[in-house]
């Protein structure tokens, strides 16, 4: 009987504990100032797309000054290519940085960039959350998930070779440190952002080891937080039920190539890139926020560009430094504009300006306070 | 349903009897097939099965080859999924991938169809899948070269990248289709991926009637769950395959609906299109019949016994769309033996007349 009563009573004690600490998620504390935040804007329409958002936080009164940098890859000494060593180094400093899309020309003769990005600051983690947008409508309503991809191996290693003449060998390489790494955070993700369950997505009935590997990494993370639900599921049960039912899913961690397809997927079922943020999470504390559609040459500097998706990586950016009060007032300006239909860019359903859309945006930021 | 001049049915044995194997499997296979052998002995169709068990608890290869072994007697098999149990160690290949490549089944065609019977988000999908069975990421290359760091080996082949883009090709001409579009990665995986690519352009060109296209594979999946009514025929190596088809079979309607086939140049294995277990609804009488039944037609159409196939096929597609019996996957509350009797019924209809 005294057993039961210490054990309930150490049940209690730890659920008030739990409760307390999702209460107050944030490990981070910024000083209560202006953060300074690396912009690049990016080519195409992301200058136009980049200006809409600086307009909107300054009617928000948001606390942050913009560093605009440019990252065109340039040749170092001894031929390597590389950042330009002043974007490196504001990046650095500011940890933050936000960025609009960016052109890969075919032969430039320096790898993508956002290749280069990923190695230069070791972006280890994609975050893609995917909320149904209300207003902009698509088949499938109430998504609310989150993809976590593991950004720096798998299955784009890069390492392919012809064995002989026919016979092409590309290697998926999975390392220990690598899948820890991602487990954790995803992990610690769904603890900061009060988020119930974590799946791991896997093959690992085909890919016995390397998945396994993984799938053993996000096992051990699961161990260590278990206030965090963790089930596991094939990545074809995942596909075969996302398009069913996505309302079942939460947080999702999984290697690089499944990220990149079930990434994209979610995205869709959302209403596409034009409307997906996404948050690149590095070593040291570097986090690099970006919209993940192309530069769309054909409409850029016609201020016809939709700015949602940079704006809600934007917002993203703005949870993460803890400004939770300012990224809801943001986030929320933008649903309600899109929701109500009258000032809305093309490709939501509309036929404003982006300057009218953002226009829009600002007057209900302002009408909030 | 498929008739390629290459792949010559076996003859039938005594009788005009043919005898396929059929392998149980795990989770609902055996009480779903239990109910094609019923059907099958209610319509007299001409088949008789000869069941080789595989056990996948045991770490031997004994069962597997003697599946195989069987397979390769009869020539054509009727299968359930053998299921892949994490705890054995991982010298223990997935059961069902060796079979598929011991035997060379090297495509995997699925016909993914809206059914007017079943509610779904998007309508008029018509899309033929057809993907590369045997290599890709499904080679079970695996070691782990430096303590913690583990390579898996994707390989793509010339040969077998012509052979299965061939076969899409000839397919869509018998089928009377527009479009093939190639699925792939190759702006990052540029030589895997890129041979597939080029060996599906290089036998393009020797289909002018035929529009060929390619598309990058998270594109597809975005692109499917808008507008899928945009594909007509799919080619792609074997993990996208596995990623699309099941996209595909969740547009329809779910796992329960679509049959699948693997066709190799001798032997030939029917089952459902995504492969499920589905553990947790074996023996509980609520799972769903359909595309099992399916397979089985297209087995008999393999086995060019076309009038028992149209027979059975339109007594599943009646209770589907007209009797509107449906079961839990797909909205509904019928039991398994209640799809299964409504289709027998309408069967001793059809043959009665």
């Amino acid at each position: 009987h005294e057993k039961n009563v210490s054990l309930f009573f150490n049940c209690q004690v730890s659920r008030v504990v739990g409760t307390l600490l999702k209460d107050n998620p944030q490990p981070r504390t910024f000083i209560r100032g202006i953060q300074t935040v690396t912009l690049i804007p990016g080519d195409g329409i992301g200058p136009e797309i980049s200006s809409a958002v600086m307009k909107i936080f300054e009617a928000a009164q948001a606390p942050i000054k913009w560093e605009k940098r440019n990252v065109t890859a340039i040749q170092g000494p001894g031929g390597k290519w590389m950042i330009p060593p002043d974007a490196k180094e504001s990046m650095d400093r500011n940890k933050i940085g936000l960025k609009g899309p960016l052109n890969t020309p075919i032969a430039a003769g320096h790898p993508s960039m956002n290749l280069l990005l990923r190695k230069t600051f070791d972006l280890y983690a994609n975050v893609r959350p995917c909320v149904s947008i209300e207003g902009y409508k698509t088949p499938y309503t109430d998504v609310n998930l989150v993809t976590i991809r593991e950004n720096t191996e798998g299955e784009y290693s890069g390492i392919e070779h012809v064995i002989v003449d026919g016979v092409v060998q590309s290697i998926k390489l999975i390392t220990e440190q690598a899948s820890q790494r991602i487990a954790e955070y995803a992990f610690e993700y769904a603890r900061n952002n009060q988020r119930a369950s974590v799946t791991a997505v896997h093959k690992a009935n085909i890919m016995r080891m390397s998945d396994g590997l993984f799938l053993r990494k996000c096992r051990e993370a699961a161990e260590k937080h278990k206030d965090v639900k963790f089930t596991e599921m094939y990545l074809d049960t995942v596909c075969l039920n996302m398009v069913q039912d996505p309302t079942q899913f939460d947080v999702l961690v999984m290697p690089n190539l499944y990220g990149d397809i079930l990434s994209d997927l979610c995205a869709g079922l959302i209403g596409g890139l034009g409307v997906t943020p996404s948050g690149n999470i590095g070593t040291n504390g570097v986090a690099i926020f970006e919209s993940v559609h192309g530069t769309a040459p054909d409409i850029a500097g016609k201020d016809m560009a939709n700015p949602t998706a940079l704006l809600l990586s934007a917002v993203m950016m703005l949870r993460h430094m803890g400004l939770h009060g300012h990224a809801k007032k943001i986030e929320a300006a933008c649903f309600d504009t899109i929701r109500e239909k009258k000032v809305v860019t093309k490709d939501l359903g509309g036929n404003s300006k982006c300057s009218e859309f953002t226009d829009a945006i600002c007057q209900r930021v302002k009408d909030m306070d | 349903m498929c008739e390629m001049s290459i792949l010559q049915p076996p003859p039938a044995k005594y009788g005009g009897r043919h005898t396929v194997t059929l392998i149980p499997g795990d989770g609902i296979g055996p009480e779903l097939l239990n109910h094609v052998r019923e059907v099958f002995r209610f319509s007299c169709v001409p088949v008789d099965f000869e069941v080789v068990h595989v056990n996948s608890a045991v770490e031997t290869e004994d069962d597997i080859s003697n599946a195989i072994t069987a397979i390769r007697r009869n020539g054509v098999a009727l299968k359930g999924n053998i299921e892949t149990k994490h705890t054995m160690p991982p010298s223990v290949k997935s059961r069902n991938s060796v079979l598929r490549t011991s035997l060379d089944l090297y495509a995997n065609v699925m016909h993914c169809q809206s059914l007017p019977g079943v509610q779904t988000r998007h309508k008029n999908i018509d899309i033929m899948i057809i993907r590369e069975n045997t290599e890709g990421e499904y080679s079970s290359l695996e070691h782990e070269s430096v303590s913690g760091v583990v390579e898996s080996l994707k390989i793509i082949t010339r040969n077998n990248s012509l052979r299965i883009a061939d076969y899409a090709f000839r397919l869509a001409r018998e089928k009377g289709r527009r479009r093939v579009t190639a699925v792939h990665k190759a702006n990052i995986m540029k030589l895997a991926d890129g041979l597939f690519l080029q060996c599906c352009r290089e036998v393009a060109s020797g289909y002018p009637d035929i529009t060929f296209d390619s598309m990058i594979v998270d594109n597809t999946t975005m692109q499917l769950v808008s507008k899928p009514q945009q594909f007509d025929v799919m080619v792609m190596p074997n993990l996208y395959g596995n990623v699309v088809s099941n996209v595909c079979a969740g547009l329809v309607g779910g796992p329960g609906l679509v049959p699948g086939a693997n066709y190799g140049r001798d032997y030939a294995v029917f089952e459902t299109a995504t492969r499920n277990t589905g553990k947790s609804i074996a023996n509980k009488n609520i799972a769903n019949p359909t595309a099992v039944l399916l397979a089985s037609c297209m087995m008999l159409d393999h086995l060019k016994l076309y009038d028992y196939a149209s027979l059975i096929r339109n007594a599943v597609l009646t209770t589907m769309n007209e009797t509107r019996l449906h079961t839990a996957d797909i909205g509904g509350q019928g039991t398994t033996s209640e799809v299964v009797q409504s289709v027998m019924r309408i069967i001793q209809i059809k043959i009665f007349n």
